[in-house]
């Protein structure tokens, strides 16, 4: 038996359990996270993600388990958690009827911050949010990525010890992205516990000191990216795309391939080296292939399937 | 400016119109009769308009009564605050109103003055009721049954347009259970220097009507928005 220490988890789920309509989606959970991890929770629609998250900060009832912020059971000390909890949804919701300046100092008067204090706090929130020269604009005038950086700001307006962000750059262009995955960083060095929920491997990847696979409700794997894709997946992935039956059994005749997938017309061949197998198709006229290092992607597909999800 | 100009089209035409016709009501003219009756029902319609459409916008399409669960704040408070917003609406509607009444000689009595809180607790009830339609509500539509099978028999069959007394007791005895005619039965002596009678119960039915919905409209939306 391990003694847990709060101070060291700010997050402690044990046996963590919700269903609705009788279907899991939450099952059992166990989860530990340690203060100053950036955590990262990755699993197909319909994981238990959302759920997961909307129980930490008590939008949702607990059926069965125990969950603990920062040392205080949830769901009893909701309001008291909150206060140390900065919360980025999934869908903006800032307050189109007030500006950019104003939807932060209403914010911050729900946490009790003073009128002084919030003023110095908001224009450090605007510098780092790059929203200066927005301060007086209405919402409706905002950018997508600005809006996204306003929500992270009005987040930070108490100035939590945990961060929680639900698919914080879906449906950003790149530039966006990158800026809100900088503003990530620079909050992770200021020790932040960070967690967040992504459908962009490539930002669990590049942000995340660990990453769960999250799906029906349970975790499928825990690990930091790099060791995921270490010890979940064999090194490296040729995609055919195209094959005919013939070229696929020729193929398959490599024996340093461990395992094949076929999806729609690509066909998948996960191994160490594949030394035959490219061999045969660089001899070949068949051109469409690709050769490639295994990334989270590939982990995440064994992990959850290739079935969409609705 | 819509909670304002409808009740003051209303006060202008009915009274200047219809009251040509009718003369005097209850020892008073027509206008200042109709005045506190337009009144009230300004005081209902800004606060139902506000506890419906816009509430339903904050809860559900811009999430912002999320957004505001996600700061120490509980659903009670959200809730608590929309009535207060509601009612907010209402003082400001009632107020403009009777500024005008007053212009047009209709305000006779400084107790006129008691208008305000009063329409305020009026306000405070009908947000409390609206916001008990709209924890129900799955979409905008769902309001035009509480409008039209509530407020607007309510508002014809309380006293705003005649006097009840000529109603059937049965009806009478309806639109007395509904707390329009309770705001009525006080904001219009009030206007026009009659005497204030049954306060406390004129206030407790507004009060009672308040709380109740309040409460049931504050579980209701806890379940909705935190499940």
């Amino acid at each position: 038996m391990t003694v847990v220490n709060s101070e060291e988890f700010i997050v402690q789920a044990k046996q963590l359990y919700k269903a609705y309509n009788g279907l899991a989606v939450v099952n059992k959970l166990n989860l530990n996270i340690e203060t100053g991890c950036f955590c990262g929770i990755l699993g197909p629609n319909g994981a238990g993600k959302t759920t997961t998250l909307r129980m930490f900060i008590g939008h949702c009832p607990i059926d069965a388990g125990e969950l603990n912020i920062m040392g205080l059971s949830m769901p009893q000390n909701a309001s008291l958690i909150r206060e140390n909890v900065g919360v980025v949804p999934q869908m903006d919701n800032l307050d189109p009827d007030f500006t950019v300046q104003e939807n932060l100092y209403v914010y911050g008067r729900f946490f009790g911050l003073s009128k002084r204090v919030l003023k110095q706090r908001i224009v450090e929130l605007l510098e780092f949010a790059s929203l200066q020269d927005k301060a007086t604009c209405k919402i409706s005038e905002l950018s997508g990525g600005m809006r996204r950086r306003l929500t992270l700001a009005r987040a930070l307006i108490n100035k939590p010890k945990l961060l929680i962000l639900d698919e914080p750059t879906t449906g950003l262009d790149p530039q966006a992205r990158q800026a809100i995955w900088q503003k990530l960083r620079e909050l992770k060095k200021q020790g932040l516990t960070l967690i967040l929920t992504t459908h962009y491997m490539e930002e669990a990847e590049r942000l995340c000191d660990r990453v769960m696979v999250m799906d029906h409700g349970s975790i499928m794997a825990d690990a930091p990216p790099k060791q995921l894709i270490r010890d979940e997946i064999e090194t490296h992935v040729l995609e055919v795309h195209a094959a005919d039956d013939a070229l696929i059994g020729q193929l398959k005749k490599d024996d340093s391939i461990k395992r094949f997938e076929q999806s729609g017309d690509i066909s998948f061949f996960y191994g160490d080296k594949l030394k035959h197998a490219l061999d045969i198709l660089e001899q070949g006229t068949h051109d469409d292939y690709l050769y490639r290092p295994a990334n989270l992607e590939d982990v995440f597909i064994k992990l959850t399937g290739r079935d969409l999800r609705e | 400016m819509g909670n304002f100009g409808e009740p003051f089209l209303y006060l202008l035409v009915l009274g200047y119109g219809l009251g040509q016709f009718v003369g005097e009501v209850q020892g008073m003219s027509y206008m200042a009769f109709l005045a506190s009756g337009v009144i009230c029902t300004s005081a209902v319609n800004s606060a139902s308009f506000e506890g419906m459409y816009s509430a339903y916008t904050r809860m559900d399409v811009q999430q912002t009564w999320l957004g505001m669960l996600s700061t120490p704040v509980n659903v009670a408070e959200v809730v608590f605050g929309e009535m207060l917003w509601a009612a907010t609406k209402s003082l400001i509607s009632v107020s403009a109103i009777l500024i005008v009444a007053t212009a047009l000689g209709l305000v006779t009595s400084a107790w006129a003055l008691f208008i305000l809180p009063i329409a305020f607790i009026t306000g405070l009830c009908f947000s409390s009721l609206a916001l008990l339609v709209t924890s129900h509500a799955k979409s905008y539509d769902f309001f035009l049954y509480y409008t039209t099978l509530v407020i607007t028999p309510m508002v014809l069959l309380s006293g705003v347009f005649f006097p009840i007394d000529s109603l059937p007791n049965m009806v009478q005895g309806l639109a007395k259970s509904l707390p329009l005619y309770h705001a009525i039965s006080l904001v219009r002596p009030l206007m026009t220097g009659g005497e204030v009678t049954y306060v406390a119960l004129h206030l407790s039915v507004l009060i009672v009507f308040c709380i109740i919905a309040g409460l049931f409209a504050s579980q209701r939306i806890q379940k909705r928005l935190i499940k």
